[in-house]
């Protein structure tokens, strides 16, 4: 089936079995492997991009139903060299190790900040609970999240 | 990880879907928000040769308050449902129920329909439902027709929609004056299901007494179960502790728990007591009726 | 400790930004699954449904009819190059395909190559195995029973299921203390099996080049060198040579001891790659990685601790059935099949000890130490610490106080224990005691007291531990018979940048930072300006990897031998270009100075420089060095872990209220990464505690074989972690560092199990094993008395 989506803000054309998961069409046939698959019972959300503006699991929708979608992937996030916040804030609060479920957290995080500019402590734990990490005990990917939201307040 | 090759279809109106549906019967399953759908189809628990995709129909998602009911579509996102401010405010049982829907990401796909057609006792918009009594209406090849909701699980997985019917809207009675619910959900972690939850939703006459209740039990049985036995030892009655006792040992009577990785069949029963304990006491309080 | 180089430099002590970082948070990382090579095949597994049945049939056809699938290789196919069976780490055998039967479920029975990933997944799902059931094996005590089935009746003379006895310690001294004991306590302990579920997966590309003969296998490996070496030991009867063998481990998303096994899933790939002359992907799913690959734990234990009326520790005594699944493929140093599970004396100062350990064969998969504990560490503490806070229980004595009492004192190290490890350095009091004064512990105790005379049930569990890493001084330690050295290879360019690479390989510690770091501090040069590469075998120097929590103890050491071999042959260079001798220049980060003239100088740059442009005569030109360094001793890095719980007596669930961890590790070389070790190492001990576990029914189906059972903590269940830290170095190693990596898993279970049992110690609770989850507790709860 032919499919045309926005990703990025490029314009993609594909031909691809009704079947393909969406997250297979993002890191195989758009090479775009920020995203990252890490388990496969819609858990993790390693996989996690923005469909229309919303953080959802890119292995858990079919390529199929992006027909006609903007998607944002974690390639997305950088804008004429300038990091968005978020991803500064991960760095200056180390709030990576492995890297692996960093895109998903950074994408969750985006769309959660828009929503939530000011958000506590208890709302972005539960924002990011559907994100998985097993290196940093979620502490300074809170610190990080807390830290953006300051930025883009204007603040720090 | 990998699902099956299928056909997809993506039809753009209701009767081009239920037409669909009709003529494929078993054949095809409905895809609305996929979150429960395909996940079974990666691990190929269920391989559909086709695949309606029923997102492209217009009308079928929205809130509004209407001839005296709360008019959900069906293709409703849980994310919405739960930044809903008239939700919040005044349906706080159905607020605190999505808001314990999976995890935050599935919720911005899954759909309050797809919660209740798959027919899952697991779920728990189900139990939130049979509590505050709602019906759904459902859109097939013969029209429409509204099904209670205490008609509608039939078995496990399985519901009263007919072979190419589609559930297009939830329809909850707006509640009276001095009306309150709560969900109370017990889980091993975030994202999990419920190892036992419980919906309550009452409304409290003048006297302070029980006028209405609905008791709704999540996961301790093969259908979601509405413990009428419960609801009865308080209907009438004023909810102070010792009625909240009965009723939550009756409504841990009418489960029908099985043991699995989340407990054993005694654990469970003695959570449906607690939780329905604990909701119970939160839905009389946001009646009006703490004492 | 004040650091030593200026921010600039960003040697020891500075939280430097990592420089890893840039290409993470853009998505740019290189993981295997993310390397597509032309002409690339598909490997999917098919796996076994059975715990243990003969094979016998497997059918093909309809796989070998689905479009895009090439080939279905089974373990006949290997068996003609003798490749159907594998060495493991500690010497035994496992199959990479099964001929006649298989030994637990999941295993892997045949293996789909395909074009695409979807066509292998189609293959796979279709082809056809015919199996013949035979009795399970599943509790390891059974297994040991006379006539019990025996498992490995591919070892010709095994008569049953016992794999190896291991004993250590003075058994006739410690069974005299413990029957000449005022007090013992005994408790049975089972540490469940666990994974360590990395959000990455296991995988490779096996890229053999049939022109220019060589083999590149891109893998999630923390062992690069050792997977190369034992490539070339198992495959070089079918023309594998160690110099034309490449492995790259590229940019790896967690591997906690999970990725240092050598799969199945790897060997049929390269044996894949080698037949077709094709690249060969291999990336296994989540239910694959939590059913097949290496597990960690599964020990039954039965500890005695004895002790005199005083409360003075006197003896301890273990014995252990460890369930090792149907192979010992744990990543153990050979001479230890119980890795170093006699730290068990742990932090206190105990004269007679001895400990024993079984291993048993059963139909799980095999393994297994993978999880982030040093080698059986965690265990270890666990069985002691639970121990020490049982027999303070039992004294009426403050957990705390009797801690303190016990503790190996400052003055004692370097300390012998009673096992025969000789710790470094510690400082226990201190460590407890910043606990306590942190967390408030008196106060806690008077809450406590308070709320239990109202039916509340509050506990407050301790954990002080001593880690033992750095694995290790070859005299006792090597892993297949390499010797546990590690490496640093460093060359300076002439305009003073450098390149440093390392026979370790970080999975998300950051070494690209840490390391430079160290280098940084040594000479002076700036952080930034030195690259460090870690996990190609073709250009980095030899080292046995990164697990154990290894890479800081023994190749951050390198890395300082290595740079102090380069600043001696810079001594000499700077000597020549002042014209004074050697002995007359002193040396401070970055330059020589004449003495006595501090304005002539010339900074490590200039030396660089010159070491390319005017290098004395009789002199080699160049500025680099290489340093392969075999460690005195291990380390001990420890800490002392209090925990605040409360319990729902409706639910059963345990809520952590709060979670102090002070930790030592020496001299910090990094205080952003270390903390952040500590707050994914606590978060690793949480897990296990409180959700995780893998078991089996007893027909061998594994429960919680994937993310719906098997519980990962998200963002909401993880306590606020409240963290500190205590310095005492070690003092042999070069920079007075000990390695922190695993430090909090290994002491956070305790101190969670701990503060359990003393929230319902009262009630007559005296042990709950892990993981302590609301179903155990509700029903310890309701036996004792209490309801809601």
């Amino acid at each position: 089936m032919r499919i045309q989506l926005s990703v990025n803000g490029e314009k993609h054309e594909a031909d691809v079995e009704p079947r393909l998961l969406l997250v297979h069409l993002i890191r195989e046939v758009l090479r775009l492997t920020g995203t990252h698959i890490g388990c496969d019972t819609t858990h993790c959300g390693a996989c996690t991009i923005l469909m229309d503006g919303r953080p959802v699991k890119s292995c858990t929708v079919f390529a199929v139903q992006a027909n006609g979608r903007q998607l944002t992937t974690v390639e997305g996030l950088e804008q004429d060299g300038t990091l968005h916040p978020l991803q500064a804030s991960f760095m200056s609060e180390h709030g990576l190790q492995c890297g692996y479920c960093t895109p998903g957290m950074l994408m969750t995080g985006v769309a959660f900040l828009q929503k939530n500019p000011r958000p506590s402590e208890d709302e972005i734990r539960a924002a990011i609970s559907g994100n998985l990490c097993r290196c940093t005990g979620y502490v300074n990917i809170v610190k990080a999240v807390q830290h953006a939201a300051a930025v883009l307040q204007g603040g720090a | 990880m990998i699902p099956a090759a299928f056909d997809y279809h993506a039809p753009t109106s209701l009767a081009e879907a239920t037409a669909l549906l009709a003529r494929l019967g078993e054949d095809a399953k409905v895809l609305s928000g996929g979150q429960s759908l395909i996940p079974l189809m990666k691990l190929r628990l269920a391989s559909p040769p086709h695949v309606v995709d029923i997102n492209g129909i217009p009308g079928l998602a929205g809130i509004r308050e209407a001839d005296g009911f709360l008019r959900i579509g069906a293709l409703t996102r849980e994310s919405d449902l739960e930044e809903s401010e008239l939700v919040r405010t005044r349906y706080p049982l159905l607020h605190e129920t999505t808001k314990v829907i999976a995890d935050p990401l599935v919720r911005n796909l899954a759909t309050v329909g797809g919660n209740l057609a798959h027919g899952d006792p697991a779920n728990d918009h189900p139990a939130t439902m049979l509590a505050l009594g709602a019906e759904v209406v459902a859109a097939g090849p013969r029209g429409e027709r509204r099904i209670p909701i205490a008609s509608f699980f039939t078995g496990p997985f399985a519901t009263a929609l007919e072979p190419g019917e589609i559930l297009t809207e939830v329809r909850v009675p707006v509640p009276a004056a001095r009306s309150g619910g709560a969900y109370v959900k017990m889980e091993r972690k975030v994202g999990d299901f419920a190892t036992a939850a419980v919906a309550v939703q009452l409304t409290l006459a003048a006297a302070g007494t029980c006028e209405q209740v609905g008791i709704g039990l999540t996961n301790v049985g093969l259908t979601p179960i509405k413990a009428t036995q419960a609801e009865a030892a308080l209907r009438g009655k004023r909810p102070d502790e010792a009625a909240i006792a009965q009723a939550a040992k009756l409504a841990a009577e009418a489960a029908q728990p099985s043991e699995d990785l989340r407990g054993s069949v005694e654990y469970k029963r003695d959570l449906v007591r607690v939780l329905t304990v604990r909701a119970l006491r939160r839905a009389v309080q946001r009646a009006g009726g703490a004492r | 400790m004040e650091p030593r180089t200026s921010a600039e430099v960003g040697g020891m002590g500075h939280s430097l930004k990592r420089k890893e970082d840039p290409r993470f948070i853009r998505g740019k990382g290189t993981y295997v699954d993310d390397v597509q090579l032309p002409g690339m095949l598909y490997l999917d597994i098919v796996r076994s449904p059975h715990a243990h049945a003969k094979i016998v049939k497997i059918d093909s056809s309809k796989a070998l009819a689905v479009p895009g699938v090439l080939a279905v290789i089974t373990g006949q196919d290997l068996a003609k190059y003798n490749l159907h069976w594998m060495p493991t780490l500690m010497s035994d055998t496992q199959m990479v395909l099964p001929v006649e039967k298989v030994m637990y479920q999941a295993q892997e029975v045949a293996a789909v190559l395909a074009t695409s990933r979807y066509a292998a997944a189609d293959g796979a799902a279709v082809v056809e195995v015919e199996y013949d059931p035979l009795p399970v094996v599943v509790d390891p005590h059974k297994a040991l029973e006379p006539g019990a089935p025996v498992l490995r009746t591919d070892k010709k003379d095994k008569k049953d299921n016992h794999i190896w006895h291991w004993e250590w310690g003075d058994r006739a001294a410690t069974d005299r203390a413990i029957a000449e004991a005022d007090v013992t306590v005994k408790q049975d302990i089972y540490i469940p099996r666990i994974h360590v579920a990395s959000i990455e997966t296991c995988g490779c590309i096996a890229h053999f080049d049939k022109v220019n003969d060589k083999l590149t296998v891109w893998m999630t490996t923390q062992a690069p060198h050792a997977i190369r070496t034992v490539f070339a030991l198992v495959a070089g009867h079918v023309g594998l040579a160690e110099h034309k063998i490449r492995i790259i481990s590229p940019d790896i998303g967690g591997g906690f001891g999970g990725k240092v096994p050598v799969y199945p899933g790897y060997v049929i790939a390269v044996a894949a790659s080698v037949l077709t002359g094709k690249p060969v992907k291999w990336i296994e799913d989540r239910m694959e990685n939590l059913q097949a690959d290496s597990f960690a734990r599964d020990y039954h234990i039965t500890a005695e601790l004895a002790a005199k009326k005083d409360g003075t520790l006197t003896a301890l005594r273990i014995k252990t059935l460890a369930d090792h699944g149907y192979a010992d493929a744990a990543a153990n140093p050979s001479k230890f099949p119980a890795g170093l599970f006699h730290v068990c004396t742990g932090s206190y100062d105990l004269k007679a000890a001895h400990v024993e350990v079984d291993g048993a064969y059963t139909n799980k998969p095999p393994g297994g130490i993978a999880y982030r504990c040093s080698f059986r560490v965690t265990e270890a503490v666990h069985t002691i610490e639970r121990m020490a806070d049982l027999m303070a229980h039992q004294l009426a004595m403050d957990p705390a106080e009797f801690r303190m009492k016990n503790f190996v004192k400052p003055e004692q190290f370097p300390y012998k224990s009673a096992l025969g490890w000789e710790y470094d350095s510690g400082n226990y009091h201190g460590a407890l005691q910043k606990a306590m004064d942190t967390i408030g512990y008196a106060e806690l105790r008077r809450e406590q007291v308070d709320k239990r005379r109202r039916g509340e049930l509050m506990g407050i569990g301790i954990s002080s531990f001593t880690e033992i890493v750095g694995a290790g001084p070859s005299k006792h330690f090597d892993i297949l018979g390499l010797k546990m050295f590690d490496s640093c290879e460093m060359r300076i360019h002439p305009t003073g940048k450098a390149i440093a690479r390392f026979g370790t390989k970080s999975q998300g510690q950051g070494h690209e930072t840490t390391y430079a770091q160290i280098l940084a501090e040594e000479l002076g040069i700036p952080a930034k300006d030195i690259q460090v590469e870690e996990g190609d075998t073709d250009t980095a120097p030899y080292g046995l990897g990164t697990y154990a929590s290894r890479s800081t103890p023994v190749a951050g050491a390198a890395a300082a031998m290595a740079a102090r071999k380069i600043r001696d042959k810079a001594r000499k260079i700077a000597a020549h270009l002042l014209e004074v001798a050697e002995e007359d220049l002193e040396w401070e980060p970055g330059k020589f100075s004449v003495k006595g003239a501090p304005g002539k100088s010339k900074t490590i740059q200039d030396i660089a420089f010159a070491a390319y442009t005017n290098h004395p005569q009789g002199m080699e030109a160049g500025l680099e060095a290489v340093s392969y360094y075999d460690p005195p001793n291990l380390t001990y890095p420890f800490g002392s872990y209090i925990c605040v719980v409360d319990l729902d007596s409706g639910t059963g669930e345990v809520k952590v209220r709060r979670f102090v961890a002070i930790d030592d590790c020496g001299n910090i070389i990094n205080p952003m990464i270390v903390q952040g070790q500590v707050h994914g190492g606590l978060t690793m001990g949480l897990a296990p505690a409180l959700y995780e576990e893998i078991s089996y029914d007893e027909s061998g189906n594994v429960q919680g074989g994937s993310f719906i059972d098997y519980l990962l903590p998200t963002a909401v269940e993880t306590p606020k972690w409240e963290t500190g830290h205590t310095v005492t170095p070690s003092p042999h190693h070069p920079l007075g560092a000990k390695g922190v990596g695993e430090s909090a898993t290994v002491g956070a279970p305790a101190a969670i199990a701990n503060a359990v049992v003393d929230a319902m110690w009262h009630l007559g609770v005296r042990h709950v094993d892990i993981p302590i989850t609301p179903a155990k507790v509700w029903k310890l709860l309701r036996e004792h008395g209490v309801t809601e």
